[in-house]
């Protein structure tokens, strides 16, 4: 019998974002709203002088919790529902199953997507050179943050450790980055805190991008190092770690 | 052909829990099997073994010639599984359940949806098909999984206690489903129920304590214990002495007589005499289930290495 790897993709896609916003309407307008929240408080506080960095960060944090959101699902759905029992031992291979997975959390950020990105072109007007690396940040961003979401939910074996997981990895990745505005902001021993976190380097290169801070080349060559590496170590360690059969 | 052949499966978790040793055994690739056994006897770990989710610690299994510790890929594109603790998601509705699985064994969708309704159809919940699965009993959350495996081209197919939670009349009809899909599929399923092993199964396995403690027919299990004939006193007092059998006292504080099928008859008439209600029957699979595990284990033939547990 032939099988469509395609099919398989579309079904982590239909179970985890069509199917639930379609049967659960309230989740679509939540996910639309959950950007904006931050963005509000951001624009009062900044008297709107840093809309167009709360826009480019938001777009930037919507892809971090993409993987934050990957974990949990994934957690879920294997312990609670013995979901992921059935994928093993179907024809699915484990890399088909956690890609279509994080695809389903892009389509269920899609809406928040498409508003951030009408926001993007009335506050931040990007030429296309400019679009484009903030794009190139939200790949590696969703990139970066699934494949931890992913290996971390394979170490969770039930709802209260990934909660215990997700705590501790969101305050790393989401709280204490200065994505919503300049890294200068940041009192200087708290800075190199900030650098702790992958997170800080996207938000770096992005804003640079758009004029919003100014960093020599040679640290715009760090950042991207940094981002790329960290993404292949995290690739590696899932290669090799993630248990998708139990041993 | 051989459908199933498990070769000397060990597990041990963690490298302390013992939960399986030296289970070898092997089954037609048609047919029903039921696994009985008391909580934690292994039953589910050695399912999620042969259905490839779990490593085993020593041996291997193939089906219908596929190893399932060497081979998984190919193991996975014949077989499915409800696991014991699967829940119906939710968030779906039962058409949407199986639809999603059958595209995750990578099939199109409008083949998937045909298959659905079909599979709805069968298990009799054709008319909760677009109700969110939270929305329904817990029964039917079941049948929805059932369901969900039956419409997969797998033939052969794992149920992890499918009946539990169902109503007596739902069980019986899931069995008359089993039952015709018998000839078509290899059906590997454990149960507490130890009538539903006895009138759904071919091939019935006992195993306690990790170890498979007897394997076969019911008439090859029947003749595993002394006696064929059980007599049943209605009543909690033990009327008379009979020296041909034996009798035990159950659980329930009734007394039962185990003997032979000529002495049944003679004993049976003294009672009549003596105006006491019962019963008799061929000893019920629950009989040979109760001698088989209250016998200790290392009465038992295969003797491990160490000894087992
Ligand atoms: N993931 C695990 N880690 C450690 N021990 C386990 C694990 N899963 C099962 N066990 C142990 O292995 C043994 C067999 O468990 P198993 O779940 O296979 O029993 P079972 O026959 O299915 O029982 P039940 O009828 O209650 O479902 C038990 O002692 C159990 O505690
Ligand atoms: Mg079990």
């Amino acid at each position: 019998m032939g099988r469509s790897k395609l099919s398989q993709i579309f079904a982590s896609v239909l179970v985890n974002a069509v199917y639930a916003m379609q049967n659960y309407p309230v989740t679509f307008i939540s996910t639309l709203l959950s950007p904006l929240s931050i963005l509000i408080v951001i624009t009062f506080v900044s008297h709107g002088t840093l809309i167009g960095v709360g826009v480019v960060g938001a777009l930037i944090m919507t892809m971090v919790s993409s993987g934050t959101g990957l974990q949990g699902d994934l957690s879920h759905l294997k312990n609670d529902f013995k979901l992921q029992d059935m994928v093993v031992s179907s024809p699915t291979k484990e890399a088909t199953y956690i890609f279509g997975m994080a695809i389903s959390e892009i389509i269920y950020s899609l809406p928040a997507i498409i508003v951030l990105t009408i926001l993007a072109a009335i506050y931040v007007h990007p030429g296309v050179l400019q679009a484009l690396v903030i794009v190139l940040i939200m790949g590696a961003m969703f990139a970066f943050s699934t494949v931890l979401g992913f290996l971390l939910s394979t170490f969770t074996s039930d709802v209260i450790q990934s909660w215990a997981f997700s705590g501790i990895v969101s305050l790393i990745l989401t709280t204490i980055p200065p994505v919503y505005y300049p890294i200068s902001y940041i009192p200087v021993p708290y800075q190199y805190l900030a650098y702790l976190s992958p997170t800080t380097y996207g938000a770096e290169i992005a804003q640079s991008a758009m004029g919003y801070i100014s960093i020599s080349q040679l640290n715009l060559a760090v950042d991207w190092a940094v981002l790329v590496a960290v993404i292949a170590v995290l690739f590696l360690i899932a290669y090799k770690k993630a248990r998708w059969r139990d041993p | 052909m051989e459908g199933l052949v498990c070769k000397s499966i060990y597990k041990t978790y963690d490298g302390r829990v013992r939960a399986l040793g030296n289970i070898s055994f092997s089954l037609p690739d048609k047919g029903i099997f039921a696994m009985i056994g008391r909580n934690g006897a292994g039953k589910t770990t050695l399912v999620r073994i042969l259905s490839t989710e779990l490593i085993p610690t020593k041996g291997s299994a193939t089906i219908k010639g596929l190893d399932v510790v060497k081979d998984p890929s190919a193991v996975r594109e014949i077989v499915a599984i409800v696991p014991q603790e699967a829940r119906a998601i939710p968030w779906l509705t039962p058409k949407q359940t199986i639809i999603s699985y059958l595209l995750y064994r990578g099939m199109g969708y409008s083949e998937a949806s045909k298959r659905a309704e079909e599979s709805l159809k069968k298990l009799g919940i054709q008319k909760s098909s677009n109700k969110l699965n939270r929305l329904l009993s817990g029964g039917t959350k079941r049948k929805v999984l059932v369901a969900t495996v039956l419409a997969s081209e797998a033939k052969v197919i794992f149920l992890d206690e499918p009946t539990t939670g169902l109503d007596p009349i739902s069980r019986n009809d899931l069995w008359k489903l089993l039952k015709d899909l018998k000839d078509d599929y290899l059906i590997f399923l454990t149960t507490h129920y130890l009538e539903e092993a006895e009138k759904l199964a071919d091939k019935i396995g006992v195993i306690e304590k990790g170890r498979l403690i007897a394997m076969g027919t019911m008439e090859e299990l029947r003749s595993k214990v002394e006696h064929q004939y059980s007599i049943r006193i209605l009543g909690d007092s033990n009327p008379i002495k009979t020296r041909k059998g034996v009798t035990v006292k159950g659980i329930d504080g009734t007394y039962q007589i185990l003997t032979s099928e000529s002495d049944a008859f003679e004993i049976a008439r003294e009672l009549i005499k003596k105006k006491i209600k019962f019963s008799t029957n061929p000893v019920s699979l629950e009989d040979i289930f109760y001698y088989l595990v209250r016998k200790p284990i290392d009465e038992d033939s295969g003797v491990e290495e160490g000894g087992w547990r």
